[in-house]
This record gives structure tokens, C-alpha cells and sequence, in this order.
């Protein structure tokens, strides 16, 4: 029983002879999609602190001037 | 006009910060479980194809990245046109949050169909229509990138590289036609076609669970970005205050 799935876990990780591709081809995906959302988040994280760290009432009076004087 | 009065409402920064703010949650739940799913169906469930054996798993995060790298630029265009005339501040936000997304799902196309054209074709790249016009759309992403990074004023960076992108649109059609205008390696359309799909149901499932796990993935993208960008903006008008004090 564990024999057969450990082998046939086995053959799944072979992908028919095609693992050298197909594996290299969702890792590239992965690394890529999961790159771009921590550099994001991270970007986000570090402007939205060096807001929070300036006067708040200032930034309000900033936020207010951005969005066209609207309160 | 009440409709442009309606749209500036919309695109208001900060109501665009509380709206994203309330989507955001739902976009990337819908992202995960999008793409946990598809990656269960595209490599547990769908079988190997008769001809391309286990190979053609690929092609499940092949093509939605392809497909995505092209609605991104479409979307990228179409902000920038409405940024040179309307010269509506959040359209250029908007081209800049989404052109690194873009990029990184072209560069996605490539690196897997490199990946899939190695044992299918028996070549990792060949300086073909289809092929050449993607890496060329990859350039025109990161040109349109370096134009802001380059150009110091914001006003003037947005303008050049809003310019570019609109040059660039002419490789589109190039790009979806170019598999049947010349002769290529890359074979044609099999789901965006006039007469239907001509792809097996056990595989176009999978496909599209993944297609609408990326376009998730995107839009969840872009609204961190477009905050990011937010944020920057405020950023420098404080900081220029600052200056002038």
C-alpha cells in the first residue's frame, strides 16, 4: 500500500519523462508571481510608514489637496 | 458632461483607496483558490495529451500568461490614451501599477514556452513571428518602465511613456495574427477562434480555472500597486511642502 503510492508519487515527480520541463516551467511561474507580490506589498509597506511618520494631521491636509480639495 | 462628472467621482484618489481597500480581500481569496484548484486540476486531474504526453501541462501555465500579457498592454494603452487626453492623474497611475505586472507575465510566456518548444520542437527559441513579437512586447513593457524610472518629472515621464505604449499597440494584432499570417513553429489559435474551441474539454477546464486565477492575480496586483503608488505621490507632495518651507 505505501509501497504503491510512494511509486506512483514517483512517477508523478517523473511526468512521463518530461519532469526536466514541465517542473522548470510552474518553479519559473511560482518564483515569478511570488516575486512581484512581496517587491509589491513591500513597496506599499515602506511608503505607507514613512507616510504614517510625518505629522497626521498634516498628511490629512495632503490627502485632502490629492484628492482635488474634497474632504 | 454628467458622465465624466460620474468617472472623476470614481477615480477620485481617495475613494479609490477605500474601494480597493474593500475589494482587496475578496480579489486575492479569489486568487488563491483559483489557482489552488486550477494547479490540482492541471497536474492531478487532466490527462496527458496523446501526442505531447505530460508535456502539455505547460500549457496550462503557458497560455493564460500569454493571454494575460496581452490584456495587460490592451489595458495599458487604453490607460494611457486616457491619460495624454484626458490627462487624468489616476490613468497614469494606473499604466505604471500595471506595466511590472505585465512584464512579469510576459516574461512568464517566454520562460515556459521556451520551456515547452524544447522538447516539443526540439529548439528552445527560434526567431519566428509569434515568438519575436511577444519578446518584442516584452521590451516595449520594459521601455515604458525605464521612461518613468529615467525622466525626473512625473508629468513629463508619463507623457513619454504613455507615447511609447500607444506606439506599441500596433504589435497586438501582430501578435494574435502572427501565427497565421506567417509560417511558425507556434501552432494557432485553439481557444479564441471564430468557429469555438478546438481544444479537448479535459484540458480547457483546467485552462480557464487558471486564465481566471491570473486575471484574480492581477487585479489583486494592481490594487497593491496602484496604492503603492498612492502613497508615493503623497509622499513627494509633502515633500516638496517640506522644500518650500
Amino acid at each position: 500500500m505505501v509501497d504503491r503510492s510512494v511509486n506512483s508519487f514517483r512517477e508523478f515527480l517523473a511526468m512521463g519523462g518530461y519532469a526536466a520541463y514541465v517542473w522548470p516551467a510552474f518553479g519559473v511561474t511560482a518564483v515569478v508571481m511570488i516575486g512581484l507580490v512581496v517587491g509589491s506589498v513591500r513597496a506599499l509597506r515602506r511608503d505607507e510608514r514613512a507616510l504614517a511618520a510625518l505629522d497626521p494631521r498634516r498628511t490629512r491636509r495632503m490627502d485632502e489637496a490629492a484628492s482635488g480639495g474634497e474632504p | 458632461m454628467p458622465s465624466t462628472a460620474a468617472l472623476h467621482r470614481l477615480a477620485n484618489p481617495a475613494r479609490l483607496a477605500r474601494l480597493s481597500g474593500a475589494i482587496l480581500p475578496w480579489t486575492a481569496g479569489a486568487t488563491v483558490v483559483l489557482l489552488g484548484v486550477g494547479l490540482y486540476l492541471s497536474l492531478l486531474v487532466a490527462p496527458a495529451d496523446y501526442q505531447q504526453g505530460e508535456s502539455v501541462r505547460i500549457m496550462f501555465v503557458h497560455v493564460p500568461a500569454a493571454w494575460m500579457a496581452l490584456m495587460v498592454y490592451a489595458l495599458l494603452a487604453a490607460a494611457s490614451a486616457s491619460a495624454l487626453i484626458w490627462k487624468h492623474p489616476l490613468a497614469d497611475l494606473t499604466g505604471k501599477a500595471a506595466a511590472p505586472i505585465g512584464a512579469a507575465f510576459t516574461l512568464i510566456a517566454l520562460a515556459t514556452g521556451s520551456l515547452w518548444g524544447q522538447p516539443m520542437w526540439g529548439t528552445w527559441w527560434v526567431w519566428d513571428a509569434r515568438l519575436t513579437s511577444v519578446l518584442i512586447l516584452f521590451f516595449l513593457y520594459l521601455g515604458y518602465m525605464s521612461l518613468w524610472q529615467a525622466i525626473e518629472d512625473p508629468q513629463k515621464a508619463g507623457r513619454a511613456a504613455a507615447m511609447l505604449a500607444l506606439v506599441g499597440v500596433v504589435n497586438l494584432p501582430i501578435i494574435k495574427f502572427s501565427v497565421d499570417w506567417w509560417n511558425t513553429l507556434h501552432q494557432p489559435a485553439s481557444i479564441l477562434r471564430a468557429d469555438g474551441p478546438t481544444i479537448h474539454s479535459a484540458f480547457l477546464g483546467p485552462l480557464l480555472l487558471m486564465a481566471l486565477g491570473y486575471l484574480a492575480f492581477f487585479v489583486t496586483v494592481l490594487i497593491i500597486r496602484m496604492r503603492r503608488e498612492l502613497a508615493a505621490r503623497r509622499l513627494r507632495a509633502w515633500r516638496a511642502l517640506q522644500a518650500t518651507e
